[in-house]
């Protein structure tokens, strides 16, 4: 990983940057208002763990929800919209390698992810009295996490040559798994149906370890969770690099 | 150079061949281009000719055959073939994020060259983009947007240089202002392949031609001896009565 595999980088996280109103900006604004709205209208019922608010479970799960999308947008729609208007091809004619240029491109939807979730969540922090049980639990949690969802990203912008495409990726996959992964409820809520859905949901691990580091309580284990994040990665990591190694839509 | 870099060829191809679906693009194509040399790739739209450098470039991968710049396979060395080639893609395409010189230096450091402002300046200077280097590259206009595309081809310096119509559809100062510059390069020893419809410029630059016809080489010779072997007094009749050639 040399001078090559940091100006991808740099590129890919200034293409954010340069628009930060669309890409910063819009997505706190929409997770505040998630969060006036529903803990306004839920913070009157019974706790979900004992001795924590509403809030304080909430705000765990809307950041990570927040970061998930984000970290997944910035490396999809970056490369699908590359492909379209076909400037793709100066990278492609560069002597990076596909784990540089999977690397850049994860690295940099981390980044977003994690700079969207540190706004709402100093933001949210001013509203709401939240604490903190493990620094080291959130930290391993963004960090995995926001790989998760890049790299996601990453394998959806490969495979999607039109906008529409990469649209059906963010309704008819994307949005499910982050409203069905807990952000709002626990698990223990849902009917056994969609409590067993859930537990295939990679981004329910992500929320619930996340929210641990914070209130010390969670559906499963955080180790569990820590184990389905890291092996999703892994899964996503191995597909994603053998299909560029392919040429895979890249390099027909 | 030394003596052992002068006697490769700038770019080998032997036997290329390319499926798209059913359609059979390139049917063992064979080419050499020595180093220094100002080459032209002819041939009518679908002859095979962009597929062709799209597989030198590595944004196409052949499904048969050699394909080797600098004595670097397009392949198994990628690296150092690409660090070899530049390449003006026929396309207007842009990244609409950034300026001129941002877009220079990106490319730049895509190749792992940092600090390279003074190479950037004298490109700028050389395609006349001097005094748009901070401009967005929204706001261009198409013939400046061309000169960008060939100054983010020439950025890490590459031996050889490879473009592919590059004065389609622009206007008479940016040509005579491209071709100077083209001219220079290839003067200083970078080799040059040219594609073109517009067969008076390659009459004027290039000294040898090789054209493509339904993905296969039906002449490949030097400009005199091809206008020669038909009796042609310009390269237009000699590319009339090839493509009538059964």
């Amino acid at each position: 990983m040399g001078v090559g595999f940091a100006t991808l980088l740099e590129k890919e996280v200034l293409r954010f940057w340069k628009v930060s109103f669309q890409t910063l900006l819009a997505p706190l604004v929409s997770t505040l208002l998630y969060l006036v709205v529903f803990a306004q209208v839920l913070g009157q019922r019974d706790s979900i763990y004992p001795g924590i608010s509403y809030a304080a479970f909430l705000v765990p799960g809307l950041v990570m929800m927040a970061m998930l999308q984000n970290a997944f947008a910035n490396s999809s729609s970056s490369l699908v919209q590359s492909k379209v208007t076909g400037n793709l091809v100066f990278v492609l004619l560069t002597p990076l390698s596909e784990g540089e240029f999977f690397g850049a491109y994860v690295l940099a939807a981390m980044v977003r992810g994690i700079m969207v979730g540190s706004v709402v969540l100093i933001a949210a922090w001013l509203f709401f009295s939240l604490s903190v049980f493990s620094g080291v639990w959130i930290l391993v949690f963004c960090l995995l996490s926001t790989f998760m969802a890049g790299a996601l990203g990453v394998l959806a912008g490969v495979w999607a040559e039109k906008f529409d495409q990469m649209a059906a990726w963010q309704n008819f996959l994307i949005l499910p798994l982050t409203f069905l992964s807990g952000a709002f409820y626990s698990l223990h809520s849902l009917p056994p149906l969609w409590h067993l859905i859930s537990r295939f949901n990679p981004f329910f691990y992500a929320i619930d370890g996340f929210r641990y580091g914070f209130i010390g309580a969670s559906d499963v284990s955080p180790w569990s969770s820590l184990v389905i994040v890291g092996s999703t990665c892994l899964a996503l990591s191995w597909t994603t690099l053998a299909l560029l190694r392919s040429g895979w839509r890249l390099r027909p | 150079m030394g003596d052992s870099a002068t006697s490769l060829p700038a770019i080998k191809i032997r036997g290329a061949e390319k499926y798209f679906g059913a359609l059979h693009a390139l049917r063992g194509v064979d080419i050499t281009v020595e180093q220094g040399e100002f080459f032209a790739l002819l041939g009518p739209n679908g002859a095979g000719k962009t597929t062709l450098i799209s597989m030198l470039a590595g944004l196409t991968r052949a499904d048969r055959g050699v394909l080797e710049v600098m004595g670097h396979a397009v392949d198994r060395d990628y690296r150092q073939a690409r660090r070899a080639l530049g390449v003006v893609p026929q396309e207007l395409v842009f990244d609409p994020f950034f300026t001129v010189r941002e877009a220079l230096r990106l490319q730049s450091g895509y190749f792992g060259l940092r600090h390279n402002d003074d190479w950037i300046d004298e490109i700028l200077s050389n395609l006349q983009l001097t005094d748009k280097a901070d401009t967005n590259m929204r706001a261009l206009s198409g013939g400046m947007k061309r000169r960008v595309l060939i100054a983010q081809a020439l950025v890490h310096r590459p031996p050889v240089v490879v473009l592919d119509e590059p004065t389609a559809g622009v206007d008479v100062e940016l040509r005579q202002t491209l071709w100077k510059f083209v001219r220079r390069l290839n003067g200083e020893g970078h080799t040059i392949l040219l594609t073109t419809h517009y067969l008076e410029e390659a009459e004027a630059l290039c000294r040898r031609v090789a054209v493509l016809r339904q993905g296969q080489v039906v002449a490949c010779d030097t400009m005199a001896g091809l206008l020669q072997a038909r009796q042609a007094s310009t390269l237009e009749e000699a590319f009339v009565a090839l493509l009538r050639e059964v």
